[in-house]
């Protein structure tokens, strides 16, 4: 079918639009300008990992951040103004993740920028969002924001930064496990973090890593990587990331048999997976980091009940509507706690639009103390305006008949560093 | 040891994928640069095969075994049927229309099975390990040291491999399909001169092609997880060894995948596996530049 225009279709079209014009443009200017710039939505750029190595990340975080902007807008939104959510695929890849962020300065006019996990991705797009001036909030645990080597509009205030997480984790490695530790990371920005905090941290305990094992994260297949772990060695120290995350582990049990040294994982390595999958009978007994923990503990906080709701997850980190559909427990509260610090960022600088982002950056780098609540379910945080990094509790639990029982819990004095930058004194 | 049984293991699957491409370049003349993507086609149909069998491992994967191959040929050969016949089989086309062929695949894979990567259980895995001889303290003793194992589902991978390859090679020299295939390959305008179907010969060999590479990735998918981007390795291996082994010559394939495949373990075990990498790809270099047609092509007359 092909529709002509004709005279009579055209001139309906003028009418239409001229009448669209009115309502849209003309008639709220009559009605007053303020009441509708309140009513605007607050617009915050997610950028996703929804393909690529972190797709099952992506997926999580998107799964949170839905859920969190919910509450918020259940509970009145952000200064009366609801929140809409603009999501930007990154394809976990560092190019496509700067130009996300052009797309929300430029094209979708978000406040904010949010979410990112992948250190690549936020080493990669940070420089964009201080040049776009846009805040950027990221997920990521990386040490690349407290260590100073990216800007002013690039936060961290919803999940604790690798450095902190691996010394607090090296007192319980060298005093319950062992003294020489063998290191597997991905080799990559993240695990770069892990490869040098853990082995200043574990020499301070008086241990020593025996060997590293950097693997790409792209990586397939593992076992050709395990020879080179050397006999004397009393721990393993296994992080890994990427899609295969479930063949590492398998293929670590498949490698060791019987007879394994202590183990002791980040479970990254095993995020988005089933710990009784078929494979994994092997890390009975073996030690795991948790941001937070995954299978819901005997003395689980009303907090953690309210936010496992609200997510959609059970009492064992899986999706209520298919448990075969483990989530990425240990990170993604980190989506959740962000999108609230935003939130009272946003309030206390009485955010109106873009031309207060650096109002909102300063309320937020004048947060410290965060109590343990519903609006930060993981525990308590200290935020460190200066670093731009926040500080938490972080978890150690033991497989147990086939259960994370959490074993120690180290706290935020654990964790904490001298400062390597001072971000206030940078100009916006 | 481990080195070499882990070599043996990704020689295998490298021997049936880098056939496919082999046999495709060899009869048709034709680059397939999709290859990598009918590899992950078959991994990712043998998870939806087993998922909606259910029941026991081995139900599921015997069925895969047998429905994915077929299935990733037909598709390839509608493949050959819809895009390749249209640009008569032109050598630069045929590379652009594959390139397409490749992202239409990853893409639609993306779009339907999601960017996870699932897992598809081994019918059977049990761990077995080797024992290691050495004179300790006690004088010479038997030890089981960690690492030193290999699952029962990798050999079975290794010997399915070597299987299928007999059959192929029976199929090829001893049959009449083999003959067609073999006339087509030297003279394709002489061979339909006799009254062979050319346009068909080549949407079988397409076919079997794919098919080849889906059979390696219903084999290593219980080993590795299915993901849609996984074809990418496996293509540019099967490359590599095609190129070593000289493109279209079978018994060059074979040799060269032994060759890349063993290399690849022991290296990997006894240095690093990006190495290893690098070590292939500076082979395929010096080939190129010493012995341009492979080890055992045969250089154009």
């Amino acid at each position: 079918m092909i529709n002509k225009i004709n005279r009579r279709t055209a001139l309906l079209g003028l009418g239409a639009g001229t009448g669209a014009l009115a309502a849209a443009g003309v008639l709220p200017r009559s009605m007053g300008f303020a009441q509708a710039q309140s009513s605007a939505p607050i617009k915050i750029g997610f950028q996703k990992h929804a393909t690529g190595i972190g797709a099952a990340y992506g997926r999580w975080y998107g799964a949170t951040t839905d859920a969190a902007v919910k509450r918020i807008n259940d509970n009145g939104g952000i200064n009366g103004r609801p929140v809409e959510i603009v999501t930007e695929d990154d394809g976990t890849d560092p190019s496509r993740g700067a130009e996300a962020l052009e797309k929300f300065a430029n094209q979708h006019d978000c406040d904010v920028a949010f979410g990112t996990l992948f250190s690549h991705v936020v080493i990669g797009s940070a420089p964009r969002a201080g040049e776009l001036k846009i805040p950027y909030f990221v997920v990521s645990e990386g040490h690349h924001v407290a260590s100073g080597g990216l800007n002013r509009y690039t936060l961290q205030p919803g999940i604790t930064d690798v450095k902190s997480q691996v010394i607090s984790m090296a007192p319980f490695v060298a005093n319950n496990l062992g003294k020489k530790v063998t290191m597997i990371y991905p080799d990559f920005a993240f695990g770069h973090d892990h490869r040098d905090f853990f082995t200043q941290a574990i020499e301070a305990q008086g241990g020593e890593v025996v060997a590293k094992i950097a693997i790409p994260p792209t990586e397939t297949t593992f076992t050709r990587y395990f020879p080179n772990i050397p006999r004397e060695t009393e721990v393993i120290y296994h992080v890994m990331v990427g899609p295969a995350v479930l063949t590492f582990v398998k293929e670590l049990g498949e490698f060791f048999g019987p007879s394994r040294p202590e183990i002791f994982g980040f479970i990254d390595s095993l995020e988005a997976v089933d710990i009784n999958s078929s494979g994994l009978e092997f890390l009975e007994g073996t030690y795991f980091w948790e941001g937070m923990p995954r299978h819901a503990q005997a003395d689980q906080t009303e907090y953690d009940k309210a936010y496992r709701a609200a997510v959609g997850v059970n009492e064992r980190g899986a999706s209520i509507d298919d448990p075969a559909n483990v989530s990425t427990f240990a990170h993604m509260f980190g989506c959740w706690e962000t999108l609230n610090i935003i939130k009272a960022g946003m309030e206390s600088a009485d955010y109106q639009g873009p031309q207060d982002r650096t109002k909102l950056i300063e309320a937020v780098e004048a947060v410290t103390d965060m109590p343990e609540s519903e609006d930060h379910p993981q525990g308590d945080k200290l935020f460190n305006g200066k670093t731009h990094q926040t500080f938490g509790k972080q978890y150690i639990s033991k497989v147990s008949e086939g259960r994370l029982v959490l074993e120690h819990t180290a706290s935020i004095e654990d964790g904490l560093y001298e400062d390597e930058v001072d971000y206030t004194t940078q100009s916006f | 040891m481990l080195a070499s049984l882990e070599g043996a293991v990704i020689s295998a699957i490298l021997v049936l994928t880098a056939m496919g491409l082999s046999i495709v370049f060899g009869v048709m003349r034709v680059v397939n640069v999709a290859h990598g993507e009918f590899f992950m086609l078959g991994a990712v149909l043998a998870w939806v095969v087993t998922t909606t069998l259910g029941g026991h491992p081995v139900f599921g994967f015997v069925a895969a075994l047998i429905v994915v191959p077929v299935l990733v040929g037909c598709i390839a050969a509608g493949a050959d049927r819809l895009i390749l016949k249209r640009v008569n089989y032109d050598p630069d086309r045929t590379i652009v229309a594959t390139i397409g062929m490749l992202y239409i695949i990853q893409q639609a894979t993306l779009m339907t099975y999601g960017p996870e990567a699932r897992p598809v259980e081994a019918p059977f895995n049990t761990r077995l390990s080797l024992p290691w001889f050495e004179f300790g303290d006690e004088g010479f003793q038997m030890i089981w040291p960690w690492g030193l194992s290999i699952t029962s589902y990798k050999l079975f991978v290794i010997f399915a491999a070597i299987a299928v390859l007999i059959a192929l090679w029976i199929v090829l020299t001893r049959t009449k399909i083999g003959l067609i295939m073999r006339a087509t390959q030297q003279d394709s305008d002489t061979a339909q001169a006799f009254g062979v179907p050319v346009g068909k010969v080549y949407s079988w060999v397409f076919g079997l092609g794919a098919g080849l590479a889906a059979l390696g990735a219903v084999l290593v998918v219980p080993i590795q997880q299915a993901h849609y981007l996984m074809g990418g390795d496996p293509l540019l291996l099967a490359f590599i060894v095609v190129i070593i082994g000289g493109l279209g010559s079978l018994p060059g394939t074979v040799i060269a995948a032994l060759l890349i495949g063993m290399s690849d373990g022991i290296i990997s075990v006894f240095f690093s596996p990006t190495l290893a990498k690098i070590i292939a790809t500076f082979l395929v270099a010096m080939v190129l530049v010493f012995r341009p047609q492979g080890l055992l092509g045969r250089a154009p007359s």
